[in-house]
């Protein structure tokens, strides 16, 4: 047996042993990026080809259309709430889950995690049983003519609901990983909290935020069972751009459908090319990301 | 033992206080209204909607097609993950940020995308209609949207895994006679065994409540291809409430109960990290 | 809990909150919360009402508008949609939302023709041609014939569907209940999709080319022959069908808190005017007025119709025996 050992090692190793064969690559590239053609590719190329089958005009006809318009605005005014409360959020869970060691911190993550295993129809009924008119505010609510539901506030609650855990889940991990000794070096030197944070750990996390805040808002921009079941869909003033769509869809138009579609995949195409320019640039700082 | 180690750090006290008021006002309290809600029919009221026929049906297509399409991303996931990592091809850069797609994407847009390839008249339908093939408006529409859903969760999650994997350890098996086979059966499988159910496990509590992508290209059949969440809306429209917080609470508990299995998972995935 | 909501909902959404109580607050602002296939309807009603209203009281008015499967619509009203007017596609919705209190008792009385302005009726679509020779009901049960249709549970079309599904077989069988449950259970069986909203049937059969037959409104199916073209599908009347009356009322609760019923009431008796019926007829409704049905009359065949007051015993029966949990609809989707 020795003498087996002992010859493998002498001889160079054959690839087949330490790699696949140059087929079996190839053949394996090849399985893979055609199920990643078929999968991915193929249903964002048929959003673009479906969008522009009447021509361009009629693309940008539908993009500034009226309804089409107001559901541009109200999908950004709903992200541009949702997105900054949550990110405030995730900075602070980060900070107190990262930074200190306490009893139930498992929980506390797990609870941070919940909202993004729950089915988007569900995130969606509970607000309605909140402050629907038969839930637990509504009657106060209609008394003092407030609109929660069916109404901008509704939309922007199912949205933070939604995209709750995606800061927190990216910086709890960069944060555990950097570790703390260097906001400690801080208060020892007599650094302020808030110096700390601005001048020691928001240099640190920035990149991770960054990407965070992107998913998050890709996921704000483009929701729609959670924001369906609050919406009401009334036209030009509750329907976001993803329940345009659906309703466009139901109205025999299928062109602009798809031209609203391709403007919200256009979003998702920024989203990671921006997302890829972050990871290429700062891959090392983002590697720990990946770990969790 | 008190229940926070001490730390020189400033900000505990608030950054808690502020995380567990935002917690419980945007998550907790509505969970527990919808709780609340559901047994305001009492226990029996609440096991007879949960467990009707019909909801047991929509529970077998959501969890069935949702195990179908994380298994088809197991294997295909891990496929691409191991061609991005360990194979130099022109495009794999771009094939890799491609993999955030479904992410990136409104699941809408997915949607109708899906349907319009699906559809007989599409141009993968066309392709499988005159082999008696019908992917649109049955489980197997469920099952492909779902796979779109559910394919940057595994790919995702090995690939940093694969990536940190000691070549060495293969080498090691390849002189001491393994074939290529064995190696990666033997050696780098288990390895990555746990990172990728983690991935496996996370596409599939994303596949279970998935509805803006389904309900397009799914044919809503009762006992066929009618999906939970969709049930959900359903009963709500028959105004029925104890029905559509009764199926809530029971995804509700699967999702909570897949969270758990997923913080195992990746607390075993760390253990494998700082071998 | 109280107070402390409020200053949270003052803190974190202040600007969204006075967005939304402005819009409560306006005056000269009405919502009306309709089904599906009223899209194009409503779309044409509410400029020429907007006019009508400029031209009477010199009041600016915006007319809000919601289109989805009139069930859904019903409880998003029951949950706190501000609807000042309902339009939607059968009584039993409105008696929903007349169960929650938004809805006086006794509404469908208050306007003409059981509150509804226009009728229509439940005719088949098919294919250009007619490939598989569909004539009647009795088709529809054929094993080489696909049937698409709505779920009667969500969508209120679909309800008129089966209902007339069900009297022809009732007819067809000396009123043998076991037989038409039987022929029913056959048809659905043929269902190889079951959409929520009678418009997302209609575009599941003719966008995406499914299933042979789509039991359609007689007004969608018109509206299909004009968008998708009259060389691509076409109608069968069958022998008999059903009288649908999708009925209209003010919602009390919310027009009187919000003062709007003078121009609620306004919007609605402007359905039954001249103006009013030419533009539902024109968007193929059956009109209710003697002299403008009988302008249209010629476009609008003429079939045994049964009426669900004197065939069902009104909404409320049928309802309770076809398509609560375990009624007909359960029992014969269960024997698949």
């Amino acid at each position: 047996m020795s003498a087996d050992v002992f010859d493998a090692a002498a001889r160079p190793l054959p690839l087949s042993a330490v790699d696949e064969s140059r087929w079996t690559r190839r053949l394996l590239i090849a399985v893979a990026l055609a199920f990643m053609g078929l999968f991915l590719l193929a249903p964002l190329l048929v959003v673009f080809i479906e969008a522009f089958s009447r021509g361009a005009g009629f693309f940008f006809d539908a993009i500034v259309e009226p309804d089409a318009l107001a559901a541009i605005q109200l999908t950004l005014l709903a992200a541009a709430i949702s997105v900054p409360l949550n990110l405030f959020f995730g900075v602070c869970a980060a900070w107190c889950i990262a930074r200190f060691e306490f009893k139930g911190k498992g929980l506390l993550i797990t609870l941070i995690d919940l909202p993004f295993s729950i089915s988007p129809v569900v995130s969606g009924l509970i607000y309605v049983l909140m402050f629907g008119l038969h839930g637990w505010f509504g009657p106060w609510l209609r008394d003092n003519d407030i609109q929660i539901i069916f109404a901008l506030p509704g939309i922007v609650l199912a949205t933070i609901f939604v995209t709750f855990p995606f800061v927190a889940r990216e910086l709890i991990p960069l944060m555990q990983e950097q570790g703390g000794e260097e906001e400690e070096a801080a208060v020892v030197l007599g650094a302020s909290a808030l110096q700390i944070f601005w001048r020691v750990t928001l240099p640190k996390i920035k990149w991770g935020l960054l990407y965070g805040v992107l998913l998050c808002n890709a996921r704000a921009m483009g929701e729609f069972g959670a924001v369906s079941v609050v919406s009401g869909h009334i036209r030009g003033e509750t329907n976001t751009m993803p329940l345009h769509v659906e309703i466009l869809y139901n109205e025999y138009n299928m062109t602009a459908a798809f031209s609203v579609a391709a403007l919200l995949a256009l979003l998702a195409l920024v989203t990671l090319a921006a997302k890829s320019a972050l990871e290429w640039r700062f891959s090392a700082e983002l590697a720990a990301l990946k770990k969790h | 033992m008190r229940w926070k180690s001490p730390s020189p750090l400033p900000g505990f006290g608030l950054t808690l206080g502020y995380t567990i008021a935002y917690l419980s006002l945007i998550v907790l309290i509505p969970l527990a209204g919808l709780a609340l809600r559901a047994s305001g029919a009492g226990w029996d009221g609440f096991l007879s909607a949960a467990l009707a026929p019909r909801v047991i049906d929509a529970f077998k297509v959501s969890f069935g097609c949702a195990l179908i399409a994380a298994l088809i991303n197991l294997v295909f996931g891990l496929l691409v993950a191991w061609v991005l990592v360990r194979y130099d091809f022109p495009g794999r850069k771009l094939a890799d940020a491609f993999v955030d797609l479904p992410f990136a994407l409104p699941t809408a847009v997915a949607g109708i995308a899906l349907a319009s390839l699906y559809a007989p008249q599409g141009w993968f339908g066309a392709l499988l209609a005159p082999l008696g093939v019908q992917v649109a408006f049955g489980p197997l529409g469920i099952i492909v949207a779902l796979t779109f859903i559910g394919l940057p969760f595994v790919v995702r999650t090995v690939e940093p895994v694969l990536q940190d994997f000691e070549r060495e350890q293969e080498e090691v098996a390849a002189m001491l006679g393994a074939t290529r086979a064995s190696v990666f059966f033997r050696v780098i499988l288990p390895s990555i065994l746990p990172a990728l159910l983690t991935g496996f496990a996370l596409a599939f509590a994303r596949a279970v409540g998935e509805y803006g992508s389904v309900i397009f290209i799914a044919g809503n059949l009762p006992g066929v291809s009618e999906i939970a969440p969709l049930l959900i809306v359903i009963k709500l429209e028959q105004y029925d409430y104890v029905g559509a917080t009764s199926i809530a609470v029971m995804m509700l508990l699967a999702s909570f109960v897949l969270l758990l299995a997923i913080n195992l998972l990746q607390r075993w995935t760390r253990s494998y990290d700082v071998r | 809990m109280v107070p402390r909501f409020k200053a949270f909902a003052a803190a974190l959404f202040g600007s969204a909150l006075a967005l939304g109580a402005a819009a409560a607050h306006a005056q000269t602002t009405i919502l009306n919360v309709s089904y599906d296939p009223t899209r194009e309807l409503y779309a044409d009603f509410n400029k020429a009402f907007i006019a009508k209203w400029k031209a009477d009281t010199g009041q600016t008015l915006t007319v809000r508008q919601s289109h989805g499967g009139a069930a859904k619509q019903a409880r998003s009203v029951i949950d706190g949609l501000e609807a000042d007017v309902v339009t939607l596609a059968l009584a039993y919705d409105i008696d929903a939302i007349s169960d929650a209190g938004l809805i006086n008792p006794g509404w469908q009385a208050e306007l003409p023709f059981n509150a509804s302005p226009y009728t229509s009726t439940i005719v088949f679509l098919v294919r250009k041609g007619n490939p598989k020779g569909i004539k009647d009901w009795n088709d529809l049960i054929r094993d080489d014939v696909k049937v698409v249709t709505p779920n009667p549970k969500t969508s209120g079309g679909a309800r008129w569907n089966f209902l007339a599904a069900w009297g022809y077989a009732l007819e067809k069988n000396n009123n043998d209940e076991a037989k038409a449950k039987d022929f029913v259970a056959r048809l659905f069986k043929n269902v190889p999709v079951l959409d929520t909203g009678a418009r997302g049937s209609t575009v599941t059969f003719t966008q995406r080319g499914i299933g042979d037959v789509l039991l359609a409104w007689e007004n969608e199916a018109f509206l299909s022959l004009k968008e998708v073209g009259e060389d691509k599908v076409e109608i069968v009347v069958p022998s008999l069908s059903i009288l649908a009356e999708p009925p209209v009322t003010v919602v009390d609760k919310v027009a009187d808190r919000r003062n709007t019923r003078p121009v609620a009431e306004a919007y609605l008796s402007y359905l039954y005017s001249a103006e009013g019926q030419e533009l539902a007829a024109k968007h193929f409704y059956r009109p209710r007025l003697p002299e403008v049905a009988a302008k249209h009359a010629k476009r609008f065949p003429q079939l045994k119709l049964l009426t669900i007051d004197q065939n069902f015993g009104g909404w409320r029966a049928a309802q309770a025996k076809f398509f609560a949990d375990g009624g007909v609809f359960d029992q014969i989707t269960g024997v698949k």
